[in-house]
């Protein structure tokens, strides 16, 4: 018996000590911060078309702090993580990282001290970036001001606060390499899908993640909640009736405006302003490939029927009618969202075309009747007011589902009053 | 702190972001053409433009509207004579006249999206315009009347 214990040890401890020396890395040593003239002019601009396009600043800045300097909150399953200073300050910041040591933590997630970083850190899509496109970030961030900040400490509790345990999630479901172009794929292609699955970072948000938080491959681009949105399916799964063709994301991304699909909202609409920064070319590749992901091209031939019925369906609830769900559409939706004519015009959302309505969750439509469209996001300077200021939760309940009675073939949404209520409480409690 | 600008003027709001864009436009910014009707949305009488689109200010964050350009009643036409304005005079269109700036604003919308709009789309879009006066009848003459002028004067411009 105490043999066999003794044998069961002993395999627990070889097991032990050959994950440790998997799991560990070296630290890199500390340097003192590159000048600022040892880069170029035109390496800083790529780098910072790169931080736009990857939305750094989007996590790497608290609400109303200095850019890049981190601390800003992202609330996951296992509790909150508060993203890292990435401003060159020697003390709180990564002023002290050599370019090998920054290279590292995109590529492997690893930090300048070898512990390793929480995936909440993109590097499973950063890890594709070329090392060209990583010196350029490098080169952008190493000239930022520095700013003297210290993250406060996550709440991650143990033993999953344990760096080193990350090695095993790692070891799991992180495959690192750069991204390996598709020869039967056009050029074009290939790059789009080169900066979505890289440094833009797309299945963070539009892939479902399994129970350790991990992106599910077998189900890439299938939609997945965040951020208390639905981000859409990007994939042939999207709801929404006409399907997203490459000028309708070209349109969606650099400006953020489509005529079908309506604007951006949301933690997206960071994207937008993101990406329009990129070259135009590149903006076009990134379309490029969602328009094949979702299928377009073999679904483009049913739009101008979806039209025609879409223009129909938009005269729903305009006239004068005793049903109390279709007054407070006429009353508070229908003057902007209303179209007639031949054409749907994009600055008027057209109800039954927006995934919102379709969606099998009404989480997005819940929330931008609630709270609106600010003028920096969706069309810009333009707004849609908070109707939740004056509409009950039932109110916003009576318009949701008339929305989807209405407009859409699909299912009834199921309790959505207490939906309303839970969008309504988790928003306010974000403030 | 919300930057904007309002009928072209530029504007710094020291009020908190949540402040409805109604009270700092009437009490704030002094210009009291725009009217507090209902307060949740559903009247109307608050209307204003941002970014030239109708918009009801009552519900409207101040936050939202950073870095938009505002326009309200008072900033239609210097001379308050747009063609929807002249065709409000010439029909007599108010009674009262509590909720006509937003009828007029409402309205100028409207004639931007649907310049020669059908009473189908007079009636989807003004639906959410009040009147307790039921002026009605002659705001959906005025604005077919307000169209017509913008048309010729359209046709006038290309001739």
């Amino acid at each position: 018996m105490l043999k066999r214990l003794l044998v069961v040890l002993g395999v627990v401890v070889v097991c032990a000590f050959a994950f440790g020396i998997y799991a560990w890395r070296p630290a890199i040593a500390p340097i003192q911060p590159a000048p600022a003239s040892s880069f170029s002019a035109e390496q800083i601009a790529r780098g910072a078309q790169l931080a736009s396009a990857g939305y750094c600043e989007t996590c790497h800045t608290a609400k109303g702090g200095e850019p890049y300097a981190g601390g800003y909150a992202m609330d996951t399953q296992f509790g909150t993580i508060y993203s890292t200073n990435i401003t060159p300050d020697v003390d709180t910041g990564i002023g002290s990282w050599s370019e090998p040591a920054f290279r590292r933590a995109m590529h492997e997630g690893v930090a300048r001290d070898g512990s390793h970083l929480f995936p909440a850190f993109p590097y499973d899509h950063f890890s594709k970036l070329s090392d060209d496109d990583v010196a350029a970030l490098y080169a952008y961030f190493m000239t930022r001001k520095p700013v003297h900040a210290e993250a406060p400490r996550n709440t991650i509790p143990f033993p999953l606060n344990i760096r080193l345990l990350q090695a095993g999630w790692k070891l799991l479901f992180f495959h690192p390499g750069r991204y390996q172009p598709q020869a039967e794929r056009s050029a074009q292609w290939n790059r789009g899908a080169y900066l979505a699955e890289g440094v833009s970072h797309c299945g963070a948000c539009h892939t479902p993640r399994n129970a350790l938080g991990a992106e599910r491959h077998d189900q890439a681009y299938a939609g997945a909640a965040i951020d208390h949105w639905i981000a859409p399916p990007l994939n042939g799964s999207n709801p929404s009736p006409v399907a997203w063709d490459t000028d309708a994301l070209v349109a969606y991304l650099s400006t953020g405006v489509t005529r079908y699909h309506g604007t951006v909202a949301g933690p997206m609409a960071a994207v937008t302003r993101g990406l329009s920064k990129l070259p135009a070319d590149d903006v076009r590749a990134i379309a490029t490939y969602f328009a094949d992901l979702d299928g377009a091209a073999t679904r483009s031939g049913d739009t101008p029927a979806i039209l025609a019925k879409a223009l129909q369906l938009s005269a729903i609830g305009s006239g004068p009618t005793a049903d109390p769900a279709a007054r407070l559409y006429a009353t508070a939706c229908a003057s902007c969202h209303y179209n007639s004519g031949e054409q749907v015009q994009p600055l008027r959302p057209e109800l039954s075309l927006t995934s919102a309505v379709h969606l099998d969750d009404p989480t997005n439509l819940i929330q931008v009747i609630l709270f609106g469209i600010d003028a920096p996001d969706g069309a810009p300077g333009v707004v849609m007011p908070a109707f939740g200021r004056g509409f009950s939760d039932a109110d916003v309940a009576q318009i949701a589902a008339y929305l989807r009675a209405t407009r859409t073939d699909q299912a009834a949404w199921p309790d959505l009053e207490k939906k309303v209520a839970q969008v309504r409480a988790t928003a306010q409690q974000q403030d | 702190m919300t930057n904007f600008t309002i009928n072209g003027r530029a504007v710094t709001s020291e009020a908190d972001g949540e402040t409805p864009l109604l009270w700092v436009i009437r009490d704030d910014v002094g210009l009291t053409g725009t009217k507090f009707g209902c307060g949740i949305g559903m009247c109307g009488a608050c209307t204003v433009h941002v970014g030239g689109r109708a918009t009801r200010s009552c519900i409207t964050p101040l936050a939202a509207v950073s870095g938009a350009d505002i326009t309200t009643i008072e900033g239609l036409d210097p001379h308050a004579d747009h063609p929807v304005q002249r065709a409000w005079r010439e029909l007599q269109v108010p009674q009262c006249g509590y909720c006509q700036s937003g009828q007029i604003m409402q309205t100028v919308a409207l004639l931007k999206d649907f310049p020669n709009p059908t009473d189908a789309d007079i009636d989807a879009v003004m639906t959410g315009s009040l009147c307790r006066c039921m002026t009605y009848v002659r705001i959906r003459e005025a604005i077919k009347k307000a169209a017509a002028a913008m048309a010729a004067a359209d046709h006038g411009a290309q001739a």
